[in-house]
């Protein structure tokens, strides 16, 4: 099924989890922020969520720096 | 069609004032300032005379000369061009984080003349941080909050500046930044940073954050990029050159993405961002 990542289309496996996706994208959970079909996404809800067809992610990874 | 007497509304050192219509520039130092070497007209530096026309705006300022305290304001933003600052002078800004970044857009807001700005810090200014921080050897050991301040004091004393000591985290962001034009997220820690969006999108989702990720190193400055992310969110920076072990920061780059930064929230602030 076709996602959205960052603007970007991209196919994934049907009821791959958000967390899932992250481990193939090669990023560590621990410095990103994450929306989800517009709504933001913290630690404590992130597992709970399955991808869907249509679905649109928005992540933003922080380096360290300022 | 136009009496001999006809007269036009200009601004003078931006005090409305009507003058004769078919006066030129020239014309108007001589009557009214006749000292001043530097005449700014519309935001630009004039050599040449012009004829002046209705709602123009002159600026007459004689080189060396402190000028008195009502007409300082206008002069000091008198390069900006017609209609910036009264765009951008109710405007509060947030500041989280008063070291590299945080500074930088300080001044450079500063500058603008926003209205005010509220900086967030709760460290002191050390000697590592005047490689790239907007600080001075003699303010080692103060507050970053107040030796900022006092610095953009100097740079414009019509900027409001309210210093709060604050470690923010996800649970004080709102309060702190509540009523804030625009938040710049300004801190050197990843997790600060990524609190930062989550905190601003989760509880002030009508106040927009510009957000930087990427700065460290002496790689090519153009790599740092201003990307729209999210509502009312913007990323800037090359998002992956983290200061690590080996890697530092230095104020080229930090520089270039505080300025990034500052350029977003003027055109946030201007309309002119979606």
């Amino acid at each position: 099924m076709e996602i959205k990542v960052n603007g970007e289309p991209r196919r994934i496996e049907p009821g791959m989890t958000i967390v899932q996706l992250l481990g193939e994208l090669g990023l560590e959970p621990l410095h990103l922020a994450i929306e989800h079909n517009g709504d933001i996404v913290d630690e404590t809800s992130i597992a709970g969520i399955d991808l869907k067809a249509g679905d649109t992610l928005e992540i933003i990874r922080f380096v360290g720096g300022g | 069609m136009a009496s001999a007497n006809a007269t036009i509304q200009i601004y003078i050192n931006e005090q409305p004032r009507r003058i004769l219509s078919g006066l030129s520039l020239m014309e108007l130092r001589d009557a009214f300032k006749p000292a001043a070497d530097i005449m700014i007209h519309n935001g630009h530096p004039m050599q040449s005379d012009v004829e002046l026309a209705e709602g123009d705006r002159v600026v007459l300022i004689r080189r060396g000369e402190i000028p008195p305290a009502d007409e300082l304001e206008a002069l000091l933003v008198s390069r900006h061009g017609p209609g910036i600052h009264e765009k951008i002078k109710n405007a509060t800004i947030g500041i989280a984080g008063c070291g590299g970044l945080g500074s930088a857009v300080a001044v450079t807001l500063a500058r603008l003349g926003v209205g005010a700005l509220r900086l967030v810090d709760h460290d002191v200014v050390e000697p590592s941080n005047l490689n790239r921080q907007q600080f001075f050897i003699d303010q080692i050991g103060r507050m970053k909050t107040d030796a900022l301040a006092e610095n953009l004091k100097r740079i414009n004393p019509y900027v409001k500046t309210e210093a709060i000591l604050a470690r923010l985290t996800r649970d004080n962001i709102a309060a702190t930044f509540a009523g804030c034009a625009v938040v710049a997220e300004c801190f050197d820690d990843p997790a600060a940073k990524r609190d930062m969006t989550i905190a601003m999108r989760r509880d002030l989702p009508a106040v927009p954050l510009v957000t930087v990720s990427g700065i460290a190193g002496a790689g090519p400055s153009e790599a740092i990029r201003i990307r729209k992310v999210m509502d009312n969110v913007w990323l800037v920076g090359d998002g992956e050159t983290a200061a690590e072990p080996g890697r530092g920061l230095l104020a080229p780059r930090v520089a270039v993405a505080a300025g990034h930064q500052a350029s977003v929230i003027l055109r946030i602030l201007l309309g002119e961002e979606s």
